[in-house]
């Protein structure tokens, strides 16, 4: 290919710099200022008086003696309860991701492996309950939810998400089962196997990046849900993003609004670190069936 | 594959969404037809030596019985529907014979819970999108350009927005433009103006929503664009430079053209995720001036003691049928394409 095509003038590389630069200032810059501002006390994070004091930790100096401080972590871990919340994360994620890639993998691969006509409705209808908004959903949860007391705990929470999850989980990894030729599993049919060791012992060792791709997003929608959590769980056992917004709520009687701020660098700081790890899944996952036409 | 084979495969997954996704929605319809019971009154007479009085009084043993034999409340039809809270069909009758002006009659009924829901829902979608397109092209084409090395940290840094959760990114950028965050403080020192405020009027807070809402889906578009740009062919960018075209005329008329189903594809996915608009709202203390349909849902839901049902029930119906209005292209683009791969 000739080279001179791709070779770009001063200027352009001049103003296409500027522009990167300016737009990862507006993608990152607040992230770097919630993480300076929650090591700093109220009045410095949020100072009408003197912007400056953020950075230098004016107030923060003469409330705590030095110009950082944890304090605020310290608090919403332990009085803030927050370790509960981040291990009911925990919980909720592990249990959301292994539980609808089990169910994902397994109904995918029939997906992708059956000719008949009613496998296009049901990935349609997937596509359908896709699209529904989630409050609506929950909506519809609360009064059989209430009725049969199975409100306010875990389990009852992990299931809906699964099922939430389940569409998407189903497209992306019938889209990753296309990409596998059907004769690999088709010469294991021949060999005696049954469909379900073929399933098991043939295709899924060739299908790991597929699955960590799900996985990936399956844990996302665990770990940031917000809609579900704050309105099917109970105060105990909210998960961490409800638990931020029940701080908020409480801002006018103790005024926990840093015990807020720490959490969130608290909630983020593991996400951004696995997203680190798995960018190239994340971006294959977002394009799948988007780059075709 | 057999049948019962691909019966056996599927019916682990086919059952969690039916149980939780198709039932909730038929529950969901079933609730909005009835509403929450009444308070039974009972009339009570109060003597004292200045004389007997009669008074209304809620018979609260009575209530809690009724309520007890039927939790859902009685049935209602239709009514939740076309109540004020939603259709409001009587409400919008009255200000039309009312009303002397369109501008008029257009206050009123955009001052209904509902109709004031949907306005801002629908402006929250069609003015994201478009700039979310926009943007997220741009950035695509020059993260593009980009030397293989440094490519990595900057698509992680552009796609940081849109990994958080919605209710925690708005927090964040909350805090900056506070009228006590560094954003708005600045603002407030460079217009002389203590007051200015973004919370201040509502024009201003849809305006940071809306900002809000651009900054959180342009990595999606960002992500979907550049993977396309992967796939441009080189030989017609080849030819059009040995033609003379210049870097400008070889995006606007081959790049961009063969961009066109992906731009489809991201605005259609932006506008029904955007209809669901309602964590912003909750992480930028913008109920006063802004609500949304899910908004209106979850203040329905949210008091653990007195859940209205009904009510938001019936908006999650007319919401789906929203959805299901901008879901209908996506559709037959679906069904097309399992058309020609078969």
């Amino acid at each position: 290919m000739d080279t001179r095509i791709n070779k770009y003038s001063k200027q352009l590389i001049i103003i296409n710099s500027i522009f990167i630069l300016f737009w990862l200032t507006i993608s990152i810059f607040p992230f770097i200022w919630t993480l300076w501002g929650s090591f700093k006390v109220k009045a410095d994070f949020f100072s009408r008086a003197e912007w400056t004091y953020a950075l230098n930790g004016f107030n923060t100096l003469i409330e705590t003696g030095a110009t950082t401080t944890v304090k605020a972590y310290i608090e919403s871990w332990t009085e803030g309860e927050f370790w509960r919340a981040s291990m009911n994360t925990m919980i909720v994620t592990v249990s959301v991701v292994s539980i609808s890639l089990f169910l994902g993998t397994l109904g995918a691969y029939a997906l992708s492996r059956s000719t008949y006509k009613y496998t296009f409705y049901i990935l349609i209808a997937a596509l359908i309950f896709r699209a529904m908004p989630h409050i609506t959903l929950v909506s519809g949860y609360l009064f059989p939810f209430f009725q049969l007391n199975i409100w306010g705990i875990l389990p009852t929470t992990i299931i809906v998400l699964v099922a939430i999850n389940q569409p998407f989980t189903l497209w992306l990894l019938y889209s990753f089962f296309k990409t596998v030729p059907k004769e690999l599993d088709e010469s294991a049919l021949i060999d005696g196997c049954s469909y379900f060791q073929a399933f098991r012992y043939i295709i899924m060792p060739v299908m790991w990046p597929g699955v960590v791709t799900a996985g990936l997003f399956s844990m996302m929608l665990a770990y940031n849900d917000f809609t579900v959590t704050a309105l099917l769980l109970n105060q105990e056992n909210y998960t961490m993003v409800p638990k931020i917004n029940a701080y908020l709520g409480t801002v006018e009687y103790g005024g926990n609004y840093m015990w807020a701020v720490s959490s969130v660098v608290s909630a983020t700081a593991p996400l951004f670190m696995i997203i680190w790890f798995f960018q190239r899944q994340l971006i294959s996952g977002l394009t799948a069936g988007a780059v075709k036409g | 594959m057999p049948h019962k084979t691909f019966f056996w495969f599927i019916f682990p997954t086919g059952l969690a969404m039916i149980l939780f996704i198709g039932l909730p929605i038929v529950s969901s319809f079933f609730q909005s037809l009835h509403i929450e019971t009444q308070q039974v009154l009972m009339e009570v007479e109060n003597c004292d030596p200045f004389g007997c009085q009669t008074n209304v009084r809620v018979d609260v043993e009575a209530t809690d019985k009724l309520r007890e034999e039927n939790p859902l409340g009685r049935f209602n039809g239709f009514g939740t529907y076309l109540d004020r809270n939603h259709l409001a069909f009587d409400e919008i009758g009255e200000a039309w014979n009312s009303s002397s002006s369109m501008g008029e009659f257009k206050d009123i009924v955009l001052n209904l819970p509902f109709y004031k829901a949907l306005l801002f829902t629908l402006t929250f979608c069609f003015s994201v999108t478009p700039p979310v397109i926009f943007l997220g092209f741009i950035v695509a084409l020059s993260i593009n350009t980009l030397a293989k090395s440094i490519k990595g940290l900057i698509v992680f840094g552009t796609i940081l927005p849109m990994i958080v959760t919605p209710l925690i990114g708005s927090l964040v950028l909350f805090w900056m433009i506070d009228s006590q965050g560094i954003i708005g403080a600045s603002i407030q020192i460079l217009f002389d103006d203590p007051n200015l405020s973004l919370k201040a009027s509502s024009n201003l807070t849809w305006i940071t929503l809306i900002i809000y809402g651009i900054w959180h889906n342009t990595p999606f578009a960002f992500v979907v664009f550049y993977a396309a740009l992967q796939t441009v062919p080189q030989d017609p960018i080849e030819a059009a430079f040995i033609d003379g075209a210049s870097r400008y005329q070889r995006v606007r008329y081959i790049v961009i053209p063969h961009l066109y189903p992906v731009a489809t594809f991201i605005m259609l996915i932006c506008l029904m995720d955007n209809f669901r608009v309602f964590e912003p709202i909750i992480g930028f203390s913008a109920e006063g001036v802004a609500q949304s349909l899910s908004w209106m849902i979850y203040q329905d839901l949210r008091n653990e003691n007195k859940m209205l049902f009904g009510s938001a029930g019936a908006t999650s119906m007319l919401t789906i049928i929203g959805i299901a209005i901008l879901l209908t292209p996506v559709l037959i683009r679906t069904w097309k394409e399992f058309r020609t791969e078969r």
